[in-house]
């Protein structure tokens, strides 16, 4: 059986309502997790984030000006200051199907509905930490891959196409010119 | 934990796609115990949100204030996109959070209005009774009953009130396919 060292990870909280943050910090610090950072907003919550570099990331959806979405897709630039691979937990009241679909095409790593349970929350962590997914970079899309499963019989329309290929190394214009003089 | 050397990032290119793989920086702090340590972090945080619990009813007035002020600046000032935004994210937070707080029949008629608010073509042709009935519904809810809140009363009231909103809804989205697809797929809130 595995437990988690709550003692040894950074967390950082983003949501407008000061009673879920209260929660999630009680939640939080029960587990035994010693830094836990709180954000109001997503634009608060980017700048904590490059700053602190917390190891897991836990946000609202829906907040005004800067929301926990554009949050997840700030997070997820690869270009980005801050890590983009940070586990990102949306703990949101909104609770359609589509709102999962919309979340994880943003990069958000697990996807919590509300109302919100201990049990509920402690395994969405053991997930991101024991069962870390690797990272897909497609044109559109950088995050988590969106696939829990791995089915290589799977024909369907959004399979993914092309077989492993091998990346040409060209020389640069610089390196070309510097061989030649 | 402190702020390490990245580990080493692995990348496989695919022809629409590459696979980036990392060793799993937070690997560290899992631990494996014996299967007898008794050590129950989800009992010790459960035990917690009980303490808190205390406080839920003062949280829950608060957020029923704010939902009836949403709605006294609509009835002042009519629906703008501001004044609509402030009475769905009071209504949304209700919503998310009411039943945590022990009040799940209130969260359930919060998100009969939250539906209401996403889902009608024009906010301002919503009969003004079915927006103030949820209000209502919300405020009797929070004042009159108990935290545990297992009254046929609340859940009969948050039912019926989802009835007449979901009718409503179907009527009004009959030529919006989208939204009428939205309106009737089921939650993914897990039921208790």
């Amino acid at each position: 059986m595995f437990r988690i060292d709550f003692n040894k990870l950074r967390f950082l909280i983003c949501d407008d309502n000061p009673h879920m943050r209260r929660i999630l910090r009680t939640l939080l610090h029960s587990f035994g997790a010693r830094e836990a950072y709180e954000a109001e907003d997503g634009a608060t919550a980017l700048e904590m984030y490059t700053h602190y570099v917390p190891d897991i990331v836990i946000t609202d959806w829906s907040m005004p000006i800067f929301d926990g979405l554009e949050l997840a897709q700030m997070i997820r630039q690869p270009e980005s200051k801050g890590n983009p691979y940070a586990p990102i937990i949306m703990l949101t009241g909104h609770s359609e199907k589509r709102r999962v679909t919309v979340a994880r095409d943003a990069g958000v790593t697990e996807f919590l509905a509300k109302p919100i349970s201990a049990k509920g929350l402690y395994q969405r962590i053991l997930n991101v930490v024991a069962s870390p997914r690797p990272f897909i970079k497609t044109k559109t899309y950088f995050g988590p891959d969106r696939r829990r499963n791995t089915n290589n019989t799977y024909i369907g329309p959004e399979r993914r196409i092309g077989g492993e290929v091998e990346v040409l190394q060209q020389p640069s214009l610089l390196d070309k010119a510097r061989s030649s003089i | 934990m402190a702020k390490e050397k990245p580990a080493e990032i692995k990348v496989k290119a695919f022809g629409t796609h590459y696979v980036i793989t990392q060793p799993n920086p937070l690997r560290k702090v899992l631990r494996r115990v014996d299967e007898r340590d008794l050590d129950d972090p989800v009992a010790r945080a459960e035990e917690a949100l009980a303490g808190l619990s205390g406080e839920f009813k003062d949280w829950m007035q608060v957020e029923s204030a704010r939902l009836t002020a949403a709605h006294a600046a609509i009835l002042k000032s009519g629906f703008n996109d501001k004044a609509a935004e402030e009475l769905f994210r009071a209504a949304h937070d209700i919503k998310g959070d009411a039943a945590t707080f022990g009040y799940p029949s209130a969260a359930v008629a919060a998100e009969s209005l939250c539906r209401i608010i996403e889902h009608a073509p024009e906010l301002e042709k919503v009969p003004p009774e079915l927006i103030k009935h949820h209000i209502n519904a919300i405020q009797a809810i929070v004042h009159n009953h108990t935290r545990l809140d297992s009254t046929k009363v609340a859940t009969e009231l948050g039912r019926r009130l989802r009835g007449v909103a979901d009718e409503y809804l179907m009527h009004v989205n009959r030529d919006r396919p989208e939204h009428l697809e939205a309106i009737m797929a089921p939650s993914i809130v897990p039921a208790e």
